[in-house]
């Protein structure tokens, strides 16, 4: 078999598998309307409960948190593909795949790919509730739209790592578990809910490495005006660094599964 | 076996599409799961794989379907290596494991489409065989429904219609009609024998030696992790299986003593009574020249007979005398097995 011939065979199945988890979303819509719902319920909580005990220097919670949020959904979103990678292993059809003459990477792409789809969905949903709720655009659509490319490109490289989580555990409950473990310190040390001049300084030199917060000051800076420049490039080394290590992380132990 | 479902021993005809393997081990932790497993199947045939739960059946089927890593040891199917050549050996088999491995929320026919693509077969050739197969396994009816609503014999027949989606020559089948009624064992049962007569091998694992019995040409008994004994079915039980016995039923139970009596010459040690049944069973030492001998000895002392047969050793005793336990554990889905004429 040539080369090219693989290479188009392994997109050909990247598409099937993608097609399987999506329709997995249509024909199970309770879990991408419980999912959204839990979104609309945060934002609205962070909104109203915290929003006016956090100075945010003059500007209004809902502009400073609106685009940490839309990084958040990506960020916990990663966890469900360790749940649904989990609960595909944990079932009969793993076989299946793994007997096929199909690509091995396909079936672990084909999720990443159908997660990015899912961010992009719940993205577009925060931005309505949260224009609803009095968040404004002040740069322009352009910017919002390569800020929304970026996040899915970050919501992407750590599915990467949600993929690793869910075949290393390969059982629902303790995916769910190890998904929170990670994910809740890079979400809040980081300048996602507040400045994070405010946190002790030890904890400062965290929530300046962890990737979410440059991520979340592109976000910012694309939706509200400001310097992008030194966040952009630290975010883009982030997305490199984590595919870089997770992927072949994450094909390695696919492959090693019948050892 | 006159309602035997097999076809051929071997053919020369049939493609390369063995399989063998050759000391083959593989340990999991302090259990020796499999303990240098030697076979040959030669093409177009069907091989059964006897033993009961926990024997090292599946642990076997994974191994040559290129799920798991042998140990030591190397098996060829197709002459592909399994750990070498995964890649290729996936090209020419089908998988049907242990448990149905079908989508329940897409329906019949996006389950089978969807392997269609993911063999490579392109959208069209995958959409047309995916309406062959259903309307072959009587599943059109069904096609647009998702497989959430399906029955269990159901998703067995939809599970073999995804097996032979790319008309693999090779099928492994791990313990295919467990759990089902008998009338869905034996529709089963006929489409596996169909795939063998289109010259395809079949490697199956079976707990139901009626099974192995109706399908295979060639069985091996598996006990932990051991194949003790392989071979027809006839030899299995020509070595092992004890004698045929000639088992006469009488009309008044209240007569067995009588009966009993007037056989004992011709059984002597051997000869057992049922009281509850009416039934004596004796070993038949001269074949069929036993049984008019039989007929006139109780006519002599005027007991009428219901019925009178010769009874071939079953795979049950020949399981028993090698494994020294019987196969099965529940009895429950065993009906029939006693081939009484």
């Amino acid at each position: 078999m040539s080369v090219s011939s693989n290479i188009s065979n392994a997109m050909s199945d990247i598409g099937v598998m993608t097609r399987r988890n999506m329709r997995r979303y249509i024909r199970l819509p309770q879990l991408l309307v419980f999912n959204a719902l839990l979104n609309v319920v945060l934002l609205l909580l962070f909104n109203y409960v915290f929003g006016g005990a956090i100075r945010t220097g003059g500007i209004a919670y809902i502009q400073y948190f609106l685009p940490g949020f839309m990084v958040q959904t990506v960020v916990f979103g990663s966890t469900q593909t360790s749940v649904g990678l989990a609960e595909d292993l944990s079932k009969g059809m793993i076989d299946r795949f793994r007997s096929l003459p199909m690509s091995r990477t396909a079936f672990l792409a084909g999720r990443v790919v159908a997660d990015a789809t899912r961010y992009a969905i719940l993205i577009a949903l925060m931005i309505a509730v949260g224009s609803v709720m009095g968040f404004r655009f002040e740069n322009g659509v352009l910017p919002v739209l390569a800020g929304v490319a970026l996040i899915i490109l970050f919501g992407i490289a750590l599915t990467w790592v949600g993929v690793f989580i869910g075949i290393s555990v390969r059982d629902v409950e303790t995916a769910q578990v190890a998904g929170f473990v990670w994910v809740f310190p890079l979400v809040f040390a980081s300048s996602l809910y507040v400045p994070i001049e405010t946190m002790p300084s030890w904890l400062q030199v965290f929530a300046q490495i962890n990737p979410v917060t440059p991520m979340v000051d592109t976000m910012r800076a694309l939706a509200l005006g400001g310097s992008v420049s030194a966040s952009l490039w630290k975010t883009l080394v982030w997305d490199g660094v984590i595919i870089l290590v997770f992927l072949p992380l994450a094909l390695r132990r696919y492959r090693l599964m019948g050892q | 076996m006159e309602n035997s479902l097999k076809t051929r021993q071997s053919s020369a005809v049939c493609a390369d599409a063995s399989i063998s393997a050759e000391g083959i081990n593989k340990r999991f932790g302090k259990v020796q799961a499999l303990d240098n497993i030697n076979l040959i199947v030669d093409p177009g045939t069907v091989f059964a794989l006897l033993g009961p739960n926990g024997s090292g059946k599946t642990t076997l089927v994974r191994i040559l379907t290129t799920l798991l890593r042998p140990d030591s040891g190397t098996a060829h199917i197709a002459s592909y290596d399994v750990v070498h050549e995964a890649q290729l050996v996936r090209s020419v088999i089908g998988l049907a494991g242990q448990y149905p491995a079908v989508e329940e929320i897409l329906t019949g026919k996006e389950n089978l489409e969807m392997i269609g693509q993911l063999y490579h077969l392109g959208k069209e050739k995958a959409k047309a065989r995916a309406v062959e197969l259903l309307e072959n396994f009587e599943l059109s009816d069904a096609a647009n429904r998702k497989v959430k609503t399906y029955s269990g014999g159901m998703r067995r027949r939809l599970d073999l219609a995804a097996t032979l989606v790319a008309s693999p020559s090779i099928l492994f089948l791990d313990e295919p009609t467990t759990g089902l009624d008998p009338r869905s064992r034996l529709g089963l049962w006929e489409v596996i024998a169909a795939q063998a007569q289109d010259c395809n091998t079949v490697f199956l694992t079976t707990q139901y030696l009626e099974e192995a019995d109706r399908l295979a040409n060639k069985i091996a008994i598996i006990d932990k992790g051991k194949i003790l004994r392989e071979g027809t079915n006839q030899e299995l039980k020509d070595c092992c299986g004890g004698d045929t016995l000639v088992t006469v039923i009488i009309a008044d139970r209240s007569e067995i003593l009588k009966a009993n009596n007037a056989l004992k010459e011709l059984g002597g040690e051997k000869l057992h009574s049922y009281p509850d049944i009416g039934e004596i069973t004796l070993p038949a030492a001269g074949g069929t020249s036993l049984l008019p001998e039989v007929v006139r000895r109780l006519d002599a002392e005027r007991i009428v007979i219901t019925e009178l047969a010769l009874k071939p050793p079953t795979l049950d005793d020949v399981f028993l005398a090698i494994t020294g336990h019987p196969a099965e554990e529940t009895t429950e889905l065993k009906e029939g097995s006693s081939n009484t004429p």
